[in-house]
């Protein structure tokens, strides 16, 4: 997961600036897992790989690796939507460990 | 865990809408966007007047979508839309999908001039309202799409919205586009379904998606799913689609509908309604929905 991740691009002048908007995941510089206050644990063991919180992450912050279901916690923000609407009850909602 | 099962995807994997972006936690929009994306593909122009989405993307020069986005003024997002078109024409492109994508207030308020114009003109477009009914952006003020009932930091709880919201859709259909669905960010799969019918049809396509805020409905983050699904359960947003301006389609049909109480109940906005309250807006779903029963 980790090579996608862009590195932010600093522009010290209006002048070093591009024309466009980069596009493809320059936003994903933002490390939005830090506004996350409680984080989704998935137990696999229960995980019925329906897909539903890949489905409903607005992030999105699930992944499937190796056909299953990886929170990536670098972009998590917490909303819980993936525990609420997992059908296996598998994901629970900790406190965030700082 | 079945350690050979594959997982099922029931959308398309393709991932326009990276991380990284700025919408609050659970946001319906944002869900919205990344739906549309999955089914329209890399090859789409967006057309994004001011509103949440003008921010969720990310701060010049960064983006999180891939596909190129015209931040245009509030009122323009149709003529952006049309004018985009155009252009594309005139290079020779008539492959790429141009989309107006606005909110509520862009849409239903300030918006409908342009959008009225390029209906009228059946202009080539696909015009998306995700409906968060208010205006968020600037911190959750009333539109003509806030619900009867409904506070709002312009309809404080003394004084809530006491106006039913405006039907846009039968608006839209009395302009005789040839295609106008509403789909809710609860069911993506019938999302993407029409949004690629409509992706192959010429002409005004207009979509009104339902798209829960937990910001501005003062409701849990992780509900906005679920109260995306129980709107079109209560038949309170009932998913639908209107070819022609004539030909009506119910998507999902309702063998029984759940009482509106049940959704009302989960957002602190309606937190002030009482039972007697709620029993009207009870009884203006079920007229509504006997309506569009009547309509097909
Ligand atoms: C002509 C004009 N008037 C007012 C504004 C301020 N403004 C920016 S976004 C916004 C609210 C947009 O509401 P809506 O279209 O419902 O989108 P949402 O923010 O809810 O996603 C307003 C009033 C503006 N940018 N331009
Ligand atoms: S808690 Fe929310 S942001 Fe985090 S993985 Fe689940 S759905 Fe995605
Ligand atoms: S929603 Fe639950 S059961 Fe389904 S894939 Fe995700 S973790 Fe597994
Ligand atoms: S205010 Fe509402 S619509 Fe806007 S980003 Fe936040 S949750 Fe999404
Ligand atoms: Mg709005």
């Amino acid at each position: 997961m980790k090579e996608k991740k862009a590195k932010r691009i600093v522009y010290r002048s209006e002048r070093e600036m591009p024309l466009m908007v980069i596009s493809v995941g320059s936003q994903t510089h933002n490390l939005t897992g830090a506004w996350r206050n409680i984080r989704p644990e998935i137990d696999l063991e229960k995980c019925l790989k329906c897909g539903i919180c890949w489905k409903f992450c607005p992030e999105p912050a699930i992944e499937i690796v190796d056909e299953r279901p990886v929170v990536d916690y670098d972009y998590c923000k917490g909303c819980g939507i993936c525990a609420e609407e997992c059908p296996a009850k598998c994901i629970v909602m900790a406190e965030e460990r700082k | 865990m079945k350690k050979d099962k594959k997982m099922t995807l029931t959308l398309p994997a393709e991932e326009l809408m990276s991380p990284g972006h700025l919408a609050c936690q659970g946001c319906g929009a944002t869900l919205a966007m990344r739906y549309m994306l999955k089914a329209l593909g890399q090859r789409t122009v967006l057309c994004i007047p001011a509103c949440c989405w003008a921010v969720i993307d990310g701060p010049y020069p960064y983006s999180c979508l891939d596909a190129p986005i015209y931040h245009c003024a509030f009122e323009t997002a149709a003529s952006t839309a049309t004018g985009v078109k155009a252009g594309l024409e005139m290079t020779g492109d008539t492959e790429t999908t141009v989309v107006a994508w606005a909110g509520d207030g862009g849409t239903f308020d300030i918006g409908i001039q342009a959008l009225s114009g390029a209906a009228e003109r059946n202009d080539d477009i696909i015009y998306v309202c995700y409906d968060n009914e208010a205006y968020m952006n600037t911190g959750i003020q009333r539109s003509s799409a806030t619900p009867y009932g409904a506070w709002t930091t312009t309809t404080p709880v003394k004084h809530f919205k006491d106006r039913p919201k405006k039907d846009i859709v039968a608006i839209m259909a009395a302009h005789r586009i040839p295609y106008i669905a509403t789909a809710s960010v609860s069911h993506p799969e019938d999302f993407v379904k029409k949004m690629k019918k409509a992706k192959a049809i010429k002409g005004t396509r207009f979509f009104h998606v339902f798209a829960p805020c937990p910001t501005g409905w003062k409701s849990r983050p992780d509900d906005s799913v679920k109260l995306a699904r129980l709107a079109v359960q209560n038949a309170y947003f009932p998913l639908f689609e209107i070819e022609d301006g004539e030909k009506v389609t119910i998507n999902l049909k309702l063998k029984e509908k759940k009482p509106v109480a049940d959704y009302i109940r989960l957002q602190g906005r309606f937190r002030h309604l009482s039972e007697a309250h709620i029993a009207a807006i009870q009884d203006e779903v079920d007229a509504r929905w006997a309506r569009l029963l009547k309509s097909c």
